[in-house]
């Protein structure tokens, strides 16, 4: 296991980027901790997979360094940087048994059969597969097989790091479920260092200690769930993770209101002034529908999701969700939202603002 | 959910039925109908039963010519099959030398069989072919007239000229639908070429090579045009194989009786070897799983 740095790195798959528009990974800098598990979220294309390749060495970068505790493994080959992966759609090798499967990353390295067998058995404990280790790759299920890529990762002692692109996509559901709480398991027990690819949310959070989000190639933020659904640094951290996401309001900010169409909210800091696009971000849990407090809106829908109501107003042509709780009412004349000004995040040009205590 | 039972859903297979008839069932009843008779012209015909089965079941001519047709396919199936294979792997896998490759081995393909035939029959004389000239002048006895190794080598040449690009063509096929990722997988298990050949590429294209090998197999069993035009069958009767033997039978000595008997059980040999073939194959297929 290995403390992965990266250092000024960045990547284009063209061989002459012009512009920062043609990088698929924008420079970056970065260190993953040795025996912590990330997850990296984002939407389809942002360069999360990009990442993993070049960690993985399936890709090389176009600038800057990837060290290994230190060392440098840029131009080391995929076999020489010691890492495992888990790949989107289960790689097995179809005509070997599940022990032969296990057994192949320890063979091509030349390790005596002996010990071959032992690990082989361990890890098949580990994944719960004890009873087919004898059966042939090709007629499992994808879950099982899913459980094989992950075996054949972890047998090699020496492993640096465990990386998953999107692991859980072909799954069913309810072994989701399953295979993400023994993967936490396995992580609690062994303490490797994951990273863990995912454009779902309830799988980063679940699963990782820290969140790496990613944006048009970019890290926009790594934080604890916590963080992320607190202060999100970007607002498409803000809309991303959430259900649903962060309201999100064009707004003139001064001092510690921001106007918004005629009215305005309190803020819980204050500001200078700022430039360029300048927004408010709440969250829907910190917002509150009353007959008389705050932004008037009109009321489109009322959505029951069991646990709570989320209701879709209009402020001027701008979506704003409100969560209320499941016994709450609401009744026709409460048409004015108002939020805890604590949590009024501000944001010029989608980052966001500190601000100072007010 | 229920099915629905409708017999009137038969009527839907009659048109094939009907075209299936009319282009194989009934060609092949005329067959029949001349192996199990005799006749002298005038369209007399007289009731032989199984006689010219059994002639042709004790002449030796047929199981020569037998004996010889299973050697040609064996040679070139074991000669095409990993040729074609080596060939696809050094394919490039994109962009245009990929497209130019494609359409330079599918040429071979697209020339019809006689012209095949005249070209190397051409291009291996002595007198005037570059082949068989270039081997004169270096003191090689390369004569495919008179010379049977030479001619034996010579169709087959031809047709490994000729096929292997059908092999290549559908491994090809079954090498780029293997997805990335189990590349990528190899070089982190760190597997050896020869490992990811035979862990991974031969598994995934043994699908398209069953095809490839029935398709190659029941082609080189009927093959005929080829040896026919560049040796005719010789030197003697060295490259007679099963269809132009029929064909010298049938029509070079009229002997309508036995050659028909020699189709059909010529057909049933197609028929038996490829149906063996193909269930040991989906066997060993179910048998993995």
């Amino acid at each position: 296991m290995a403390k992965i740095t990266l250092d000024n790195l960045a990547h284009s798959y063209l061989s002459n980027p012009a512009s920062e528009d043609d990088y698929a990974l924008k420079e970056l800098n970065h260190d993953w901790e040795d025996g912590a598990a990330y997850a990296l979220l984002g939407a389809s294309g942002c360069g999360k997979s990009t990442l993993l390749n070049i960690i993985s060495g399936l890709l090389q970068p176009s600038q800057g360094r990837i060290l290994f505790d230190g060392k440098d493994v840029t131009n080391a080959a995929t076999a020489q940087r010691n890492i495992a992966q888990v790949f989107q759609f289960p790689v097995v090798y179809d005509t070997m048994t599940v022990r032969d499967n296990l057994a192949f990353p320890l063979r091509n390295r030349g390790r005596d059969e002996a010990y071959v067998s032992d690990r082989v058995q361990e890890i098949a404990r580990m994944i719960g597969m004890e009873d087919m280790l004898n059966k042939k790759a090709r007629g499992l299920t994808a879950d099982a097989k899913q459980k094989i890529s992950l075996g054949r990762g972890m047998v090699r002692k020496d492993v640096n790091a465990l990386l998953f692109d999107e692991p859980l996509t072909v799954i069913d559901p309810h072994m989701k479920w399953e295979l993400r709480t023994q993967l936490k398991k396995l992580h609690n027990e062994f303490g490797h260092t994951m990273i863990y690819v995912t454009h779902d949310q309830t799988e980063a959070l679940t699963f990782a200690d820290k969140v790496v989000v990613m944006y048009d190639g970019r890290v926009v933020q790594i934080g604890t769930p916590q963080e992320l659904f607190e202060t999100p640094e970007h607002t498409f951290v803000g809309y991303f993770i959430g259900s649903p996401g962060m309201n999100v309001i064009p707004a003139r900010i001064e001092g510690t209101r921001a106007y918004l169409d005629g009215s305005y909210v309190e803020l819980g800091r204050g500001y200078g002034a700022l430039d360029g696009k300048v927004e408010i971000g709440v969250r829907p849990e910190f917002a509150r529908l009353s007959q008389s407090e705050g932004l008037p809106v009109k009321i489109r829908r009322i959505e029951d999701v069991g646990r709570h109501k989320i209701i879709r107003a209009d402020f001027f042509g701008h979506d704003i969700n409100i969560i209320a709780g499941e016994d709450e009412q609401v009744s026709a004349d409460m048409n004015r939202v108002s939020f805890d000004p604590e949590r009024v995040n501000v944001y010029a040009d989608d980052w966001r603002i500190k601000g100072e205590a007010a | 959910m229920e099915k629905t039972v409708n017999q009137k859903a038969w009527f839907l297979v009659l048109p094939v039925l009907l075209l299936v008839a009319f282009s194989a069932v009934i060609p092949l009843m005329t067959v029949v109908n001349y192996s199990v008779q005799d006749t002298f012209g005038n369209n007399q015909f007289f009731w032989a039963g199984l006689e010219w089965f059994e002639e042709m079941l004790a002449s030796e001519r047929m199981w020569d010519a037998l004996g010889r047709q299973l050697m040609f396919s064996g040679i070139i199936l074991a000669i095409e099959v990993p040729l074609g294979i080596f060939v696809a792997l050094n394919m490039p896998k994109s962009g245009f030398w990929s497209s130019f490759c494609l359409v330079l081995m599918s040429l071979p393909l697209l020339i019809p069989w006689n012209v095949v035939g005249t070209i190397w029959q051409i291009f291996g004389r002595v007198d005037i072919g570059l082949l068989g000239h270039t081997l004169d002048a270096l003191g090689i006895n390369y004569n495919y007239t008179q010379d049977t190794v030479a001619a034996w080598i010579t169709i087959v040449v031809m047709d490994v000229w000729h096929w292997t690009s059908l092999v290549a063509l559908l491994a090809y096929a079954g090498l780029k639908s293997i997805p990335e990722a189990y590349y990528q997988a190899a070089k982190i298990d760190q597997a050896s070429r020869w490992k990811v050949f035979r862990y991974i590429e031969l598994p995934k294209m043994m699908g398209v090579l069953m095809i490839a090998v029935l398709l190659r197999f029941m082609d080189s069993f009927m093959i005929y045009t080829e040896p026919f035009v560049v040796t005719g069958g010789g030197p003697g009767n060295a490259t007679t194989l099963l269809s132009i033997d029929l064909v010298k039978m049938a029509l070079g000595q009229f002997d309508l009786g036995p050659a028909a008997a020699f189709s059909i059980m010529y057909f049933l040999v197609i028929l038996l070897i490829s149906w063996v073939f193909y269930t040991v194959m989906t066997n060993l297929d179910k048998r993995e799983g």
